[in-house]
């Protein structure tokens, strides 16, 4: 069979179901009795495992098929959870994701995993002896047989009676298993989403009634019959469905002779709240699933790969059209057509909302370098012996897709790093007072015009006193420099190349190749790295990104006849103040707000443009911050707030005075946006 | 001399006015030939850089390039136009008095440039092309186009 049409899909669901494994799993060492966990895992693993074998990639139907029997007997209580256990579950999952990474570089996605086929089976069979065969077939789900039960009569159509026909021949068996919740049931849908999980894993469920739909909004008294095909014994299912709690009783009937075709009259069949039509029952196989998925917060985005180059382009047209559509604007507000009228009023919104959407979709969430974090944060302590908690802050925070694509390795590099230097093993810790496990918190957040990664760690802090000792055997620094450096600076050395702090060189961290990467890596992103570290509690570093194309909310101005950006997050308020109520200090106009002395600045000055604004009774200020700073921005006029896009200024003008980057407003003109960190010093 | 194939190699060039004098670029540097469109003008760069405009979507710097040759500035006018040219880091659009033809020209007719020339500045020329009775000075647009850094030291 022909997959190559198939191989991204594949690959990315893969990528996705490997994060589910990866998260999952890190939960569930929190939590090693949350069976509900081990259940996502094994979905996981189980989804995988059918993909891979339908693309012909053995090895990794081998792997996650051994994986899913470890899973499955730590779900049915055979075998409790470990570190050990998880370790080599893990490691599995490294493996699966190695081999799904070749498979994308266009290798075969071969991987001598013997010695980890070997390792689960240890698991799986030292402290449980059988793995229930039943298991296996129920892995690789398949068709199977119908019965017949009285209670809520069935209509089967077309299809599913020749699937029902189907599976019993190849000897399967066909229930209808009606199954009846106890009246005090709280949460019914979470009960059925239980016994629809229970009886996947037995075989395939053809159809429900009600249908999924009605079962998810739990809207259905206490029966709900389920119509399934398994190779298992009715005893067994039976049994399995009772272990749900607040089951008051699963009657289980065989599908009898397959109900003639001919016997089903149309009228029935519209009667029949479910079987709305013959293909329903097709999908309703697949819906439940997806239904149920989307019920757990964990379901991650389905996506698709677009190149970004596209996107740039998109967004270019879609700016062309924007133009246009301002045009049509001002021609239907001279023709005073009230069709005219409405159509571009819907049109406008309509571009609105398209606007919206092109713009966010070059952002994505940091959280798609952070997901890897924890397990490596895990991997690193295990291997240092040393006991470290991970915290991540700001997961959605967006960020632009070419940043993401930059950061991850300086991100590595600086976790290693605090992992490495930073923590202290736990007896050293508990020498000083502190708990044993070490806190490392990664935050992200946007402030301003950037976004800030931060890492804290509750480590050693730097030692200064070593650090500039080493710094200057390295020749990093001379004498004379060193004798003027702030605390702040003696930190930052260890960012310098040829640096290396730590005593013993371990293959975790410090070469003293890592940290001068990092630094210019982000540097070239044009980005700044800083940090603050206080001996013995800990150490700050700050990693501080531009959101190189990014929609920003800005406060646009009038300076004579252009138009300014002042972007909003550097804003703390507007004013307007009479010109007699400005003072002088020095040569520095300043004026008194709301206490505080802040000083103006005229833009119309630094831009070197004409214009008398003296003589005004009244001036317009924008009073913007810059840290705890303050400066009050003179301008002609305010316009109003609005979302743009910053673009730059391209590489021919490299660094324009106290200007950002620039903007396309609507009407097709280019706004300059004014950098108030410039402006102020 | 030349061997034969030389001699019949061409080049497509772009032929444009400023002042009286007619300059060539490249053809394969020409993305577009724009008519004036409005410039935002951005401050604090040098004179010769007329602002940005908005091509399709692209922020693009323009530049005047009798102002950047020192010569005389003209208003603007209906055949003045704008040639975007394209280089390796970015795109900037050229202003000139008009942009008259596209021609090709023999390779071999291109000589390095006589001793003097006019007012401009000699670096900014890579060649002096004789076409028939036509006087072509062939631009050396890396030169001409040399990044703007920072302009003003304001940051004290």
């Amino acid at each position: 069979m022909d997959t190559n049409q198939y191989l991204e899909m594949f690959l990315e669901e893969s990528k996705e179901h490997l994060q589910a494994c990866n998260e999952h799993l890190l939960e569930l060492e929190k939590n090693p009795e949350d069976l509900a966990i081990v259940n996502e895992v094994f979905r996981s693993a189980h989804t995988l495992k059918g993909m891979s074998a339908t693309m012909g990639y053995e090895d990794i139907a081998d792997l996650t098929h051994k994986m899913e029997n470890v899973l499955d007997a730590i779900r049915n209580s055979k075998i409790s959870v470990s570190t050990e256990i998880l370790d080599i579950v893990f490691k599995a999952v490294d493996d699966l994701e190695e081999m799904v990474m070749d498979i994308e570089a266009g290798g075969t996605g071969k991987k001598d995993v013997q010695e980890l086929v070997t390792a689960l089976n240890l698991i799986e069979t030292g402290n449980s002896a059988i793995i229930t065969p039943e298991m296996e077939t129920a892995a690789s789900t398949m068709a199977i047989e119908p019965m017949k039960q009285d209670a809520p009569f069935f209509h089967y159509d077309d299809y599913e009676l020749t699937v029902i026909g189907q599976s019993k021949e190849q000897g399967f068996h066909a229930y209808e298993i009606s199954v009846t919740l106890r009246e005090d049931c709280l949460l019914k849908a979470a009960r059925v989403f239980m016994v629809f999980e229970i009886l996947e894993k037995s075989g395939e469920i053809v159809k429900t009634k009600p249908s999924v739909e009605h079962l998810e909004n739990e809207d259905f008294d206490e029966v709900f019959t389920i119509v399934l095909i398994s190779n298992e014994e009715a005893s067994s299912l039976e049994a399995k469905v009772m272990k749900v709690s607040e089951v008051d009783r699963v009657d289980i009937n065989h599908v009898m002779g397959v109900a003639l075709p001919m016997a089903q009259k149309p009228a029935e069949i519209e009667a029949d709240s479910m079987a709305t039509s013959a293909k329903e029952p097709v999908k309703e196989t697949v819906v439940p699933q997806k239904g149920r998925r989307a019920t757990n917060a964990h379901n991650a985005n389905k996506t698709i790969r677009v190149n970004i180059d596209r996107l740039d382009i998109l967004m270019n047209l879609f700016e062309e059209l924007v133009i246009d559509r301002g045009r049509l604007q001002s021609i239907a507000g001279e023709l005073h057509n009230p069709d005219l009228n409405e159509t571009v009023e819907r049109m406008t919104r309509v571009s609105g909302d398209l606007q919206n959407i092109i713009l966010n979709m070059r952002m994505i969430p940091v959280e798609t370098v952070f997901n890897r974090f924890p397990k490596m944060v895990r991997q690193l302590a295990r291997d240092l012996d040393k006991k470290i908690n991970l915290e991540i802050i700001g997961a959605e925070t967006e960020l632009d897709r070419t940043v993401i694509d930059e950061i991850g390795d300086p991100l590595v590099h600086l976790i290693r790093n605090a992992l490495d230097h930073g923590i202290e093993s736990p007896a050293e810790r508990l020498a000083k007072g502190k708990p044993e496990e070490g806190t490392v918190t990664l935050r992200a957040y946007h402030s301003g015009n950037h976004v800030f990664i931060e890492l804290e760690d509750d480590g050693a802090g730097i030692n200064k006193d070593r650090v500039l000792q080493k710094a200057l055997e390295r020749g990093v620094v001379t004498e004379e420099i060193a004798a003027t450096l702030t605390d702040r600076q003696i930190s930052e050395l260890v960012l310098a190349s040829g640096f290396s702090t730590a005593e013993k060189i371990t293959d975790v961290s410090g070469r003293g190749v890592g940290l001068d990467v990092v630094k210019s890596t982000i540097e070239s992103l044009g980005g700044y790295i800083t940090i603050d570290s206080k001996e013995g509690q800990g150490s700050l570093f700050q990693v501080q990104l531009p959101l190189t194309l990014s929609i920003i909310s800005v406060m646009l101005v009038n300076l004579e006849k252009d138009i300014y950006a002042i972007p909003l997050s550097s804003i703390i308020e507007t004013a307007i103040i009479q010109t007699s109520d400005i003072l002088n200090a020095h040569n520095q106009k300043v004026i008194d707000f709301r206490g505080s002395i802040v000083p103006l600045v005229n833009l119309k000055g630094i831009f070197e443009m004409d214009g008398a604004q003296e003589k005004e009774e009244y001036q317009s200020v924008v009073i913007v911050r810059k840290g705890e700073r303050m400066a009050g921005l003179v301008v002609d006029s305010f316009i109003g707030q609005q979302e743009i896009v910053l673009k730059s200024l391209g590489n021919y003008l490299q660094s324009v005075f106290a200007i950002s980057g620039a903007t396309i407003l609507g009407n097709g003109q280019v706004a300059l946006i004014v950098d108030c960190n410039a402006l102020i010093k | 001399m030349a061997d034969v194939s030389e001699s019949t190699r061409e080049m497509k060039v772009i032929v444009f006015q400023l002042m009286d004098k007619e300059y060539a670029v490249g053809v394969e540097v020409v993305e577009s030939i724009e008519k004036l469109i409005s410039i935002t003008r951005v401050p604090k760069t040098p004179s010769y850089i007329k602002g940005v405009i908005n091509l399709r979507g692209v922020v693009t710097p323009i530049v005047d390039l009798r102002e950047r040759f020192g010569m005389e500035v003209k208003p603007l006018d209906d055949t003045s136009r704008i040639i975007i040219v394209s280089l390796e880091e970015f795109e900037v659009g050229l202003i000139v008095d008009s942009a008259n033809d596209v021609i090709d020209i023999p390779v071999t007719s291109i000589e390095p440039q006589p001793e003097v020339v006019g007012s401009i500045e000699s670096e900014f020329i890579s060649g002096v092309a004789k076409v028939d009775k036509r006087l072509l000075v062939m631009l050396n647009l890396e030169k001409v186009l040399l990044p703007v850094k920072r302009v003003t030291t304001d940051e004290i």
